[in-house]
């Protein structure tokens, strides 16, 4: 009969549609208004009344199978179409992007920034101050007055009217010993300058200094502190040793000796073969610094302590001529970002 | 300080390696710099005796020696001057080896054998002098290998000594600290006085007691100063650094070596009549030693003879009364000269010399007496002549007070954070030398010491300085570590400022590069940068281009980007943050940053167009700090010296300048030389680091609608002015405003240029209507008509 014919003339139809355009035509052929099953359904009225039933269900069978063979068709045409289309869009991805490339920060800005971390995480206050001093607050509030030898081992910058570029960052910690009452617990870091050029001197460098003041601050607490410090920005539980030496501002003095972050005390070049490296200076404020700046020494004591921030940086990052952080090769500097 | 191990080891010798000592003064604080060995390696050198000697037949300068080596003599041929029948020196035999690897073998010299050498000191790396064969002691034990005989295992250890310990400045004074240190005893040096052979005297007179509080001088006639200093001596102070000079020389700096006491001495005839020890008078001069001439200020302390000055005191003697070759009378002086005035007098004049070194740090105000009987004891044994008795000129008043100083248990425990066992503190005291004046108790304080400070310490003063003295000898590496206990106080975050690291993060993202560059820069390339602005000078800077303070932070960009363009670099974005200085009543340090953008727009790539920087990428950066800081900028055209005059903006928020931006002036690009198209900007920092408080505002429910205008200007209208006049006639219904395109050309006049704006309408509690939207657009392009003149293209 006709349905069996009509049936598989859609098959043949549906299997041969190339995309949902033809697909389309093909519905419509068979099940449009006008379509083949459309029209064998409008023909029910003029059989039998008794044939109806059975002739309308095998129509209605058929056109759910031609249904249904339709919509397995597009679902398998809209996904090849999908899959050719992507195929299309497809890029290289390993092509770089778009856009602006990303500076950075100076290795010695990116050293600070460690420290002051180390140090604000405990609750000390990070403070600056004018990098030109008037000659009190670098070498008199520091016990360091005229003619004191001490001033030879600062290679001072001078200006016409006797103020000086700040040869440590200390002056600014007179000046919160003179605004602020103990506790103090502050870092200093900042520009400080000296006349000196060789590979570990240049005549701007960058000093962290660290005041604590409190009653029954001592020389343990000292040691504790920078100790720890030591750990902390090498992330090595390093050696530390504790030299004595002399400071106009301190009482007693130290300097501070780590075991070589390079070789660890074997000897290497980094450490010209001795196994330390000299990184800080510190000791306990000396008395007469805290009466200038007001403090009762006797009811108050505090240690201090200052190191060159470059320093740490030429240890952390391996370079072994300070001048390269001031020459701001590019090449250099984007070694750290 | 330099000196010899060996040397020390004579006054104290403690049972400990060469390494081990090192250590124990470094950690003491005395620094071992560096040791060297005395000298280099040689070997099979032996004490031997000229026997005989005799011309040699073919040759004038040489001659025929039998050299007695202990065992047997040998034919040896010398050119030295100083080869003598009976000499004892150092005989290197076939088979020694001296420095550098050089064998000694038979030879002939003008057809006479030679079986061997004698050496001079050069040629052993005994220093110099090779002008004759080192002349040993007659009494030597002949045969002994001479690195024995010399104690040539030596090292020359260089001391870097602190400010403070003035006290170390001798052998004398190493050897007291060793002794502390080792818990030894120290031997000294024995020195009777030296009685007078001759009444003569030179008077002293002191006018400047508080600089010169004592001093000692001594007639000594009759010297014969050709004589040879003996090797003993100048081989002590070859390994302290000193050469040999000549005999008085030579003593001077040996007991000031050995003692500490720098010494002097004139010519006695070339001085007049007295010494007296003044201040330097107005226009006053002296010819030093080393040949130099230097005009003398007021504050100088000289010594003077009555013709006018002879030496500066306690820094170098004068050129006119030094010691000559022909010199047979000496004056000798022995003084103490306080430190302040040395210290200031040798920066002065940048005269670092080892007897201002010494007076500087403070020389033992004691010591006069016994150093010059100990210099006038080797004088005479050197070089002979007739000592005459010591003049002291003293005031006592003026010389340094020996001061009490206490200490007590309960603050020195304090300080340290550990309890010192009193028994150590006792130990330590007297192993110092300090004379213990009282010992008490109390309950408050525990046990208090009072001790007077020695003489030779000038260190010590206050209770912290005997605290350092204690720790010093318990060590510092045994006091505990502990961290100290605070409260725990929370932070203050300000929020009107951010931090300058965010800032830095910011610029990092934009594709700035941070530099660091030095604050003092080259005066040309300041001036051409900051024209008409003072540059603040440095006294003694570093170099001539290293001599201003930077009123900017272009010099220093500036420098970057040109030694970076040489390194073939094709786009540099750079920014700095620090402080600048202006010049005036009191300098101005103001916290700046600076930006610098040159060459590609982006990195090359195949994705971006080649297209170089302009104005509007560094503006694009400016805009979005100041969009992160959320302060409202708006920009002005700027007549600027350094910046195109077509593209250079003041920077302006809350209607004060805070910065500039732009395109460096065409005439700064053509002397720069760095090709063109330099853009930078700089603002102050505070500007960019303050931050407006966020606040939240209630979103409209409403629709947004947007209304495009395409109009025509003339060129001089600015489209800050367009984007100012819409704000001002919207207010708050215009909550979006863009400049979408700008055109000129074909079309438009050239006087003239078109710009399409977009405005975005919102009301915060109503859609608007067609007729509301109408009439706000309306009343935009009437207000633009009647302000700039603008129509509808």
């Amino acid at each position: 009969m006709d349905l069996d014919k009509i049936l598989k003339e859609a098959e043949v139809a549906i299997g041969a549609a190339v995309d949902e355009r033809t697909l389309d035509e093909v519905r419509v052929r068979f099940l449009g208004k006008k379509g083949e099953l459309t029209a064998l359904l409008k023909s029910l009225g003029q059989l039998d009344p008794a044939k109806r039933p059975k002739a309308g269900a095998a129509i209605n069978e058929a056109k759910t199978s031609v249904q249904t063979l339709l919509g397995a068709k597009k679902k398998s045409l809209s996904s090849e179409q999908l899959a050719a289309s992507l195929t299309a869009e497809t890029v290289d991805v390993t092509l770089p992007g778009r856009g602006q490339s990303l500076g950075g920060l100076h290795p010695v800005t990116q050293t600070m920034v460690r420290i002051e971390e180390i140090f604000s995480g405990a609750g000390y206050s990070v403070v600056t101050g004018p990098e030109i001093e008037s000659d009190y607050y670098n070498f008199e509030a520091l016990n360091i007055p005229a003619h004191h030898p001490a001033r030879a081992m600062h290679d001072t910058f001078y200006f016409g009217d006797g103020s000086v570029l700040r040869t440590h960052t200390s002056p600014a910690q007179v000046h919160t010993m003179e605004s602020v009452e103990p506790p103090i617990r502050i870092i200093c870091p900042g520009r400080v300058y000296r006349r000196d050029s060789d590979l570990t001197h240049t005549p701007m460098f960058h000093q962290v200094e660290g005041l604590v003041i409190d009653r029954g601050i001592g020389f343990a607490d000292l040691k504790g502190t920078v100790t720890e410090f030591i750990h902390r920005f090498f992330e090595k539980e390093l050696e530390v040793r504790f030299r004595a030496s002399y400071f106009p501002f301190t009482e007693p003095s130290a300097e501070v000796d780590v075991r070589c972050v390079h070789c660890l005390g074997k000897g290497c070049r980094v450490c010209s073969q001795k196994g330390w490296l000299e990184v800080m200076g510190c000791g306990l404020v000396h008395p007469n610094v805290l009466e200038m700046s007001g403090i009762d020494s006797e009811e108050y004591s505090g240690f201090a302590f200052g190191f060159g921030c470059d320093r740490l940086a030429m240890l952390l990052y391996e370079v072994d001529d300070l001048r390269m952080f001031f020459e701001n090769d590019l090449r250099f500097l984007q070694q750290f970002n | 300080m330099k000196f010899s191990e060996a040397w020390l080891r004579t006054w104290v010798d403690p049972p400990i390696s060469r390494e081990a000592l090192f250590e124990q003064l470094t950690m003491a604080g005395l620094e071992v710099e560096v040791s060297e060995a005395v000298a280099e390696a040689f070997s099979g050198v032996v004490v031997g005796k000229v026997v005989s000697v005799a011309k040699h037949p073919d040759a004038d300068k040489l001659s025929v020696c039998q050299v007695d080596d202990g065992t047997t003599t040998h034919q040896v041929v010398c050119g030295a001057p100083n080869v003598r029948n009976g000499l004892v020196s150092a005989f290197a035999g076939i088979g020694a080896v001296l420095p550098g690897d050089f064998k000694i073998k038979k030879a002939k010299l003008r057809d006479v054998e030679s079986h061997g050498m004698l050496c001079s000191p050069a040629e052993l790396g005994l220093g110099d002098d090779a002008d004759g064969i080192i002349e040993l002691a007659a009494d030597s034990e002949i045969g002994v290998d001479l690195r024995i005989a010399l104690a040539l295992d030596d090292v020359t250890i260089d001391l870097d000594l602190t400010p403070n310990r003035g006290d170390c400045f001798s052998i004398k004074g190493l050897a007291r600290e060793v002794g502390v240190l080792n818990s030894l005893p120290v031997s000294q040096v024995v020195q009777d006085p030296v009685p007078a052979s001759i009444d003569d005297v030179f008077p002293v007179e002191l006018a400047e007691p508080a600089g010169c509080p004592r001093y000692l001088g001594r007639v000594i006639r009759g010297i014969d100063i050709s004589r040879p200093t003996p090797l003993w001596l100048t081989e002590r102070l070859r390994r302290s650094g000193l050469r040999s000079i000549d005999p008085v020389v030579d003593v001077t700096n040996y007991v000031m070596i050995e003692l500490g006491q720098p010494m002097h001495a004139f010519d006695l005839a070339q001085i007049n009549e007295r010494i007296v020890v003044r201040l330097a008078g107005e226009g006053e001069s002296l010819t030093l030693l080393d040949g130099q001439e230097v005009a003398l200020d007021s504050e100088t302390l000289l010594i003077t003879d009555t013709v006018g000055p002879v030496a500066i005191a306690g820094v170098m003697g004068g050129e006119r009364s030094g010691v000559q070759a022909d010199t047979t009378d000496v004056f000798l002086e022995c003084a103490f000269f306080a430190p302040l005035p040395i210290s200031g007098t040798a920066r002065r004049y940048g005269l670092h010399t080892d007897a201002s070194q010494r007076y500087e740090r403070g020389v033992d105000f004691e010591l006069q007496a016994f150093a010059m009987e100990r210099a006038t004891a080797l004088l005479l044994e050197v070089v002979g002549g007739q000592a005459g008795p010591v003049v002291e000129a003293v005031e006592e008043s003026a010389l340094p007070k020996a001061a009490l100083v206490s200490l007590r248990q309960r603050r020195l425990n304090e300080l340290l954070g550990v309890d010192i066992d009193v028994a150590d503190v006792d130990q330590a005291i007297e192993r110092l030398d300090f004379e213990l004046t009282e010992r008490s108790t109390s309950k408050s304080d525990g046990v208090c010491w009072t001790i007077r400070v020695p003489s030779h310490r000038f260190d010590i003063a206050i209770e912290a300085d005997l605290v350092e003295e204690v720790c010093r000898i318990y060590g510092y590496n045994n006091i505990p570590s502990r961290m100290p206990v605070a409260d725990l106080p929370l932070r203050f975050v300000p929020m009107a400022t951010s931090p300058e690291i965010s800032l830095k993060h910011q610029l990092a993202a934009l594709g700035y590069q941070e530099t660091i560059t030095y604050s003092f820069v080259d005066p040309k390339l300041q001036d051409l940068l900051a024209p008409g602005v003072d540059s603040l000078a440095l006294v003694n800077p570093m170099s001539s281009d290293l001599s201003v303070m930077r009123s900017n932070l272009l010099p220093g960009l500036l420098e970057v980007l040109r030694s970076n363009v040489s390194r073939q670099q094709d786009r540099v974005r750079l920014f700095e943050l620090g402080l600048c200085f202006v010049p005036g009543n009191a300098v101005a340090q103001i916290q700046m940053l600076g930006g610098l953008v040159w060459g590609r727009r982006h990195s090359e790539s195949w994705v971006h167009a080649d297209e170089i920087a302009d104005f509007f990428d560094i503006k694009g950066d400016v805009e979005r700090l100041f969009a992160w800081s959320g302060e409202m900028a708006v920009y002005e055209p700027l007549t600027d010296p350094i910046l195109h005059p077509g593209q250079a903006a003041a920077i302006i928020v809350a209607g004060e300048t805070v910065g500039r931006l732009g395109r460096l002036h065409p005439e700064v690009e053509r002397y720069l030389d760095l090709g063109e198209g330099i853009f930078i900007f700089e603002v102050l920092a505070t500007a960019v680091l303050k931050r407006r408080r966020r606040q939240h505002r209630e979103l409209s429910k409403y629709p947004s609608v947007r209304r495009d205008l395409a109009l025509v200007v003339g060129q001089s209208v600015s489209a800050g002015k367009i984007a100012d006049i819409v704000r001002q006639t919207l207010g708050d219904v215009l909550v979006d405003f863009r400049l979408f395109d700008l055109y000129q050309g074909k079309g438009i006049d050239s006087n003239e240029k078109s710009l399409a704006v977009g405005l975005t309408l919102q009301h915060p509690s109503a859609t608007l209507t067609e007729e509301e939207i109408g009439h706000y657009t309306h009343r935009v392009i009437m207000a633009l008509e009647r302000d700039v003149g603008a129509r509808l293209r």
